[in-house]
């Protein structure tokens, strides 16, 4: 049971890192519905062992993460057609470089944080906390509005994450209520990227810094 | 040295052009065409090692050292690579190194070559084959470092065939992780799709073919049998990844690892029928994704 948590966070690092070298808006929602949907299945593997807590947890966050989030996006994108991130602020080729550098950090802060745990938590840590590390980079590196709430999803999936594999006993209620506030919050910024496309014709973000009061 | 190693190392040399047909035979299935002759690559090497070759007047004796030198390197690297489960001919402490040095040796004779002609056409394939190859080669360097870290042992042959053995259960992801890596390289480096399409002569896009358009006759055979052979190295280093060494014994095993060089084929075909070739600018930024693979699953190893 061990080895599938360890299974699901590389596939964590591996979307983290090909997040980073994607410009398709489209393909980049996939990527991220597929690190909800691998996140979502993290609570069946609980050290615990199977429960009806855990499975619950796992089907809510599958259906939010998997595919009502990247619903709302897609119904966003096609609102304001855009189709790709062009001119990040940092070039594919080198967000993919700095992405193996997080990782190799997040290694490393994932040892410091549990000097006496075995090689399966360290990878779950560093897992963790390089998709809260890909999520911030994606946020301050991508012009596009999209891009940006898409780092922010990913920053929630790594915090998703950590809580799940980590530490097993949150209770249920705090779990779900986390998620109802992603939820309310990626509504809500879907609205937001709507309406920017609507005034504005682009939802390049970085142009909004320009307007005047 | 055994009679099954010098079996395995011929065999491997008389089957590498079987690659080339398994491939071409796969995107004529795709295509719906029944496609030439699985055995059509041997007849070309016949065919052009009867005719006489012609040479310009350009050219020094770089270019006419240039198949036979590379055909001699790759001819050695094989001497390194273990077939499935029969140990490489020759092998010693710290080989991996050597093999992918003398796949360089390959490199460098086949771009001098080109350079050798005058042509700005070559010199362009040359420039990119050399810019992806550098690229190329750190995947494969830190994959075969993951390699090696996992089992102690530093001789390709050795290293290769209990690193099935050594994985634990936990290990799956450092497997998919190498492969995928070695996959990429393995594409880039024998110029199919989505790197490269052997099949056209479009210079834009051309890397491998551009450089060896102005070679002809035994020449030409020579490049084309020696590419055969570095598709079965490289091919070789992924199957063997893969084939894990079973108790039916040496020769049981050998075949398991043809018929897994022969599906590594298929899939190379398979890729070929279903991706379109990418841009140019975006290859260097897949082969690094190919080199951070690598790092990904040395750093799993490592710890």
């Amino acid at each position: 049971m061990h080895g599938m948590t360890e299974n699901i966070m590389a596939v964590l690092l591996v979307v983290n890192l090909a997040l980073m070298a994607s410009s398709r808006l489209a393909g980049c929602i996939g990527l991220v519905a597929l690190q909800g949907i691998a996140i979502g299945l993290l609570p069946l593997f609980a050290p615990g062992g199977f429960s009806a807590r855990g499975f619950l947890l796992a089907a809510f966050v599958a259906v939010l993460k998997g595919i009502v989030f990247p619903r709302l996006l897609h119904n966003a994108i096609r609102g304001a057609s855009v189709r790709r991130e062009v001119e990040p602020f940092v070039g594919y080729g080198f967000s993919l470089i700095i992405g193996v550098a997080l990782t190799i950090l997040s290694f490393w802060l994932g040892t410091g944080l549990l000097p006496s745990s075995h090689g399966n938590e360290r990878i779950v840590l560093a897992g963790a906390i390089a998709t809260v590390f890909t999520g911030l980079f994606l946020i301050v590196s991508r012009r596009k509005a999209l891009t940006q709430v898409l780092g922010y999803l990913v920053m929630e999936n790594g915090i998703a994450a950590f809580g799940l594999a980590v530490v097993s006993e949150i209770p249920l209620l705090i779990e779900l209520g986390i998620l109802l506030d992603a939820f309310v919050a990626i509504f809500v910024m879907a609205i937001i990227i709507y309406h920017i496309s609507r005034e504005f014709d682009h939802i390049d973000a970085d142009q909004l810094s320009t307007l005047k009061g | 040295m055994s009679i099954e190693k010098i079996c395995g190392y011929l065999l491997a040399l008389v089957a590498a052009p079987l690659l080339l047909g398994v491939i071409n035979r796969t995107k004529a299935f795709f295509a719906g065409r029944r496609g030439q002759p699985l055995f059509q690559a041997y007849h070309d090497i016949f065919k052009l090692l009867r005719k006489g070759a012609v040479y310009s007047t350009t050219v020094t004796a770089v270019f006419r050292a240039g198949p036979p030198a590379s055909l001699a390197a790759v001819l050695l690297a094989l001497l390194f690579v273990p077939f499935g489960p029969v140990p490489a001919v020759f092998s010693f402490q710290g080989d991996f190194l050597l093999v992918a040095y003398l796949l360089g040796v390959m490199r460098f004779c086949t771009v001098n070559a080109a350079m050798d002609t005058g042509s700005s056409f070559e010199g362009m394939g040359a420039s990119r084959e050399v810019q992806f190859a550098a690229l190329a080669e750190p995947a494969l360097l830190l994959g075969m470092a993951v390699i090696v870290r996992t089992t102690g042992n530093l001789s390709l042959s050795g290293a290769l065939q209990s690193f099935a053995s050594c994985l634990t259960t936990g290990s799956a992801p450092v497997t998919i992780l190498l492969l995928a890596a070695w996959m990429i390289v393995f594409l880039a480096e024998n110029s199919r799709i989505p790197f490269d399409d052997p099949n056209t002569h479009l210079e834009l896009t051309m890397i491998h073919e551009v450089m060896v358009l102005d070679h002809g006759g035994p020449d030409f055979a020579l490049i084309q049998w020696g590419a055969a052979l570095k598709m079965w190295v490289l091919g070789a280093l992924v199957v063997n990844l893969l084939v894990p060494s079973v108790a039916g014994g040496e020769i049981a095993g050998a075949g398991i690892f043809l018929g897994g060089m022969l599906a590594l084929a298929a899939a190379a075909g398979t890729v070929e029928s279903t991706m379109a070739r990418f841009r140019l600018l975006r290859v260097p930024q897949l082969l690094v994704a190919a080199g951070s693979f690598s790092i990904l699953a040395l750093i799993l190893v490592l710890r």
